[in-house]
């Protein structure tokens, strides 16, 4: 229950809002963050919480696109591959890289390390290929960088566990 | 609202303002942009660091070493450059660092294989300002953004910070204020082009005492990263606007709606907002004058449709971000029900610059009609990609290829995608346009936010448009059925003509439907959503013919529409595109010539990128 863990941190969010329904987005975060996604569950609490319905929870969670309504990696990769990364070769990079991965574009590897999403304009058109992967930006890529990449968060992610995963960046960075 | 724990003294605060831009102390600034990041940046800083103090530099002369926001130049990064000589190194790694010590900064000689070379003469230049891409810029906005720790205050006080807000609230009345805003002649950044000053008087004539400002920095157009970058070089500019917004329109609070994917935007947009509420910029009675004002973050969730002005009003109130019709306008009936405004990260940068060097300066620059500096991130095809801050009125020729130094490779410049998803694509024989909101509109293009693509003659315009109409169909919120229902049936068509089942009558339909959908959605995002497909069937119809009557793209991409094959006189059996072909379908054998199944291929183009021979064609 994150009414229970958290009481004072979502009392604090709370008082940023003139009212309480308008705390729901950061609230949801950090049932993002408890859960792993928006589970069913966390709907549930935001809603009771904030005196919402779940359903409006679900719709806020169905519209913004950095709430997760399926499980996802460790690692999520988000490749942009709109139209200036496009001209840089976004689209073929994709193919590769769920070829490499074994996976397709919003699907989980089977070690549960990596999703691959692809994703609207990042604002790094000029360094196209490019991915954000748990909030960090990595550019400029191409097959050998991609393997390089993986190689780092394989290694990063059995050696202390201490890199964390993009739900915990996210609400960290949501605070 | 928190109480300020310090109260700069204004004295203080104007001695220390220096009239001159570029600092006297020897200083090392590296450019620190998102950009120069991922190429290495910090860790050239750090190795500055190091070096100096080993060769004893710190005990000798005061020399600063700084890492700045972005400087604009990012295809040649990381950037270095040492002030006040301004001599720039590109591409700079911590090994060239302790030759760059040695050399440079004790023995003042240049390293010619750090400088940039200018493509067209082939010279090495060794100022930053006599660089092309810097030349013909005009740096209003941008102009600290190389010289500033944007982590530390003081650098932006000792620059002239913050004396605009001085000057407001000791000598202006917020009627003056607005009027100074009005006579600048200032029109809105985040694209529709609306004044300013008339927006803000429109504010601030509403009854009511509770009313919110907000800056839109839910940046989110396919190839424009400029207020990102601002936010992260230079945020007390924003933050210094925003605070001479709220005095003139008698706002308390305010709200900066940023994207949450720009993660050192928010980080240095949040130390920022601490600095000036610990500096008395922010929170009660401001530096002495009684006037209270705090700023908060808000952090988007994902969702373009949240730049729209009412869109994001809802967001920060916790709803769906979906525009609703106005009036009422955010004026009358903003965020909570409050009269509010809302303007771009570009827009509240201005005005300190405004405010500090004169209506009247401000309104010398650019045209009749649009005044002052517009930021473009150019990208694409093009061969100097980064941020650019340009007049109004500058040619679009002068944009792509004195600044941008043309399309690379040697090809040919086919378009320029101006105003993002709601632009239009200019075509070569306009190159000669003026930049400003009036000459673009006229060619169906806007200015928008600042995103300019640049494509080359292997881009096919078709399958540009449709990815612009895959952007806006994914994005769009669905509120409103023109939008929701007219961008998926023309996306349908486009991607019908991209793989080769066109009919005749398409184009008819995508322009009567196209008419249709800007006159009747709710939003801008709709409104303008068909620009780039009608503007492209303007400029480029026989590509959009050849698809259709002759099962043809002309520049060989859509994959519906070509096919590889292997060219035998060059091929040499070295079975490199046959071991990648993810569907099998290349046969042969060691140095025997290969063949490609044309049932097989998927056309994903891997042996063509791979071949080293220039033996797999397009046909």
């Amino acid at each position: 229950m994150i009414a229970e863990k958290y009481a004072e941190e979502i009392k604090g969010i709370i008082a940023r809002f003139p009212n309480k329904k308008s705390a729901v987005l950061p609230l949801m975060h950090l049932a993002q963050h408890e859960y792993g996604y928006m589970s069913q569950e966390a709907m549930r609490e935001v809603a009771e919480i904030l005196d919402l319905d779940p359903t409006q929870v679900l719709s806020l969670s169905g519209f913004y696109s950095l709430y997760y309504e399926e499980p996802v990696g460790k690692y999520v990769m988000e490749i942009c591959n709109d139209l200036a990364c496009a001209l840089r070769g976004a689209d073929q990079f994709v193919d590769m890289a769920c070829r490499k991965l074994d996976t397709t574009v919003d699907a989980t590897t089977e070690d549960g390390l990596f999703t691959i999403k692809t994703v609207m304009c990042l604002g790094a058109c000029d360094r196209a290929p490019m991915l954000q992967c748990n909030l960090k930006f990595e550019e400029n890529l191409d097959e050998g960088k991609f393997d390089q990449l993986l190689a780092r968060l394989r290694e990063e992610a059995v050696s202390e566990q201490k890199s964390p995963s993009i739900v915990e960046k996210i609400v960290a960075y949501a605070k | 609202m928190a109480e300020p724990t310090a109260t700069l003294d204004l004295s203080e605060l104007r001695r220390r303002a220096r009239p001159q831009d570029i600092p006297q102390v020897p200083t090392i600034t590296i450019c620190g942009g998102t950009g120069c990041r991922v190429y290495g940046s910090e860790m050239v800083a750090d190795r500055f660091r190091q070096e100096l103090d080993a060769a004893g530099c710190q005990a000798t002369v005061e020399l600063q070493v700084k890492s700045t926001g972005c400087h604009g130049f990012c295809e040649q990064g990381p950037l270095v450059v040492l002030r006040p000589s301004e001599i720039m190194y590109v591409h700079v790694k911590p090994k060239d660092v302790p030759e760059i010590v040695q050399r440079t900064i004790i023995a003042g000689e240049l390293i010619d294989r750090l400088l940039y070379v200018d493509p067209d003469s082939g010279d090495h230049i060794s100022r930053e300002p006599d660089v092309p891409f810097y030349k013909h810029q005009q740096r209003l906005i941008l102009n600290l953004n190389g010289l500033i720790d944007p982590l530390d205050i003081n650098e932006y006080i000792n620059m002239g910070g913050y004396r605009a807000i001085h000057h407001c609230l000791g000598e202006l009345t917020p009627p003056m204020v607005i009027d100074t805003v009005k006579r600048s002649g200032l029109r809105g950044r985040g694209g529709a082009g609306f004044p300013t000053g008339l927006k803000w008087e429109l504010c601030r004539n509403q009854p009511g005492d509770l009313k919110y400002v907000i800056c839109n920095a839910d940046e989110g157009d396919p190839g424009a990263y400029m207020d990102r970058s601002i936010i992260e070089g230079n945020p007390h500019r924003v933050l210094e606007g925003m605070i001479i917004g709220a005095y003139a329109m008698g706002a308390r609070r305010g709200y900066v709606y940023i994207r949450a994917e720009y993660p050192l935007a928010v980080k240095h947009l949040r130390a920022a907002v601490a600095q000036a509420r610990a500096a008395g910029f922010l929170g009660r009675n401001i530096l002495g004058s009684g006037f209270d004002f705090d700023i908060d973050i808000t952090l988007g969730s994902g969702a373009f449709v949240c730049g729209e002005e009412t869109a994001l009003m809802a967001s920060i109130e916790g709803r769906t971000g979906e525009p609703r019709p106005r009036p009422p306008f955010p004026a009358q009936r903003g965020l909570w029900g409050r009269p509010t405004n809302i303007n771009n990260v570009k827009s509240w940068a201005s005005v300190p610059i405004i405010i500090d060097r004169g209506p009247e300066f401000f309104a010398s620059i650019g045209t009749p009609s649009s005044k002052g500096t517009m930021i473009f991130s150019l990208v694409g095809n093009i061969n100097n990609t980064g941020l650019v801050e340009v007049p109004m009125g500058i040619t679009l020729r002068q944009l792509v290829e004195d600044i941008g130094g043309g399309v690379p490779g040697g090809k040919q410049f086919k378009a320029a995608q101006i105003g993002g998803p709601s632009g239009g694509c200019i075509p070569p024989e306009h190159l000669d346009v003026q930049i400003d909101y009036d000459s673009l509109r006229s060619l169906g293009a806007i200015m928008g936010s600042g995103g300019l693509v640049i494509a080359d003659e292997d881009t096919c315009m078709v399958d540009f448009a449709r990815f612009f109409m895959a952007f806006t169909q994914e994005e769009s919120c669905g509120k409103c059925v023109p939008c929701r229902i007219g961008t998926k049936a023309m996306l349908s068509t486009l991607e019908r003509i991209c793989d080769g089942k066109g009919q005749p009558g398409d184009l008819e339909y995508l322009t009567e439907l196209g008419n249709e959908i800007k006159s009747a959605s709710l939003c801008g995002l709709g409104q303008t959503a068909p620009n780039p497909v009608l503007s492209t069937l303007r400029y480029f119809r026989e590509e959009y013919q050849a698809h259709i009557h002759q099962g043809r793209c002309p520049a060989k991409v859509c994959k519906g529409l070509i096919s590889y094959s292997v060219l035998e006189e060059n091929c040499t059996g070295c079975m490199v595109c046959l071991r990648s072909c993810p569907t099998g379908a290349i046969q042969g054998a060691k140095r025997e010539v290969h063949h490609i199944d044309a049932e097989k291929c998927n056309r994903c183009g891997t042996c063509f990128s791979l071949c080293k021979f220039d033996a797999v064609q397009v046909v």
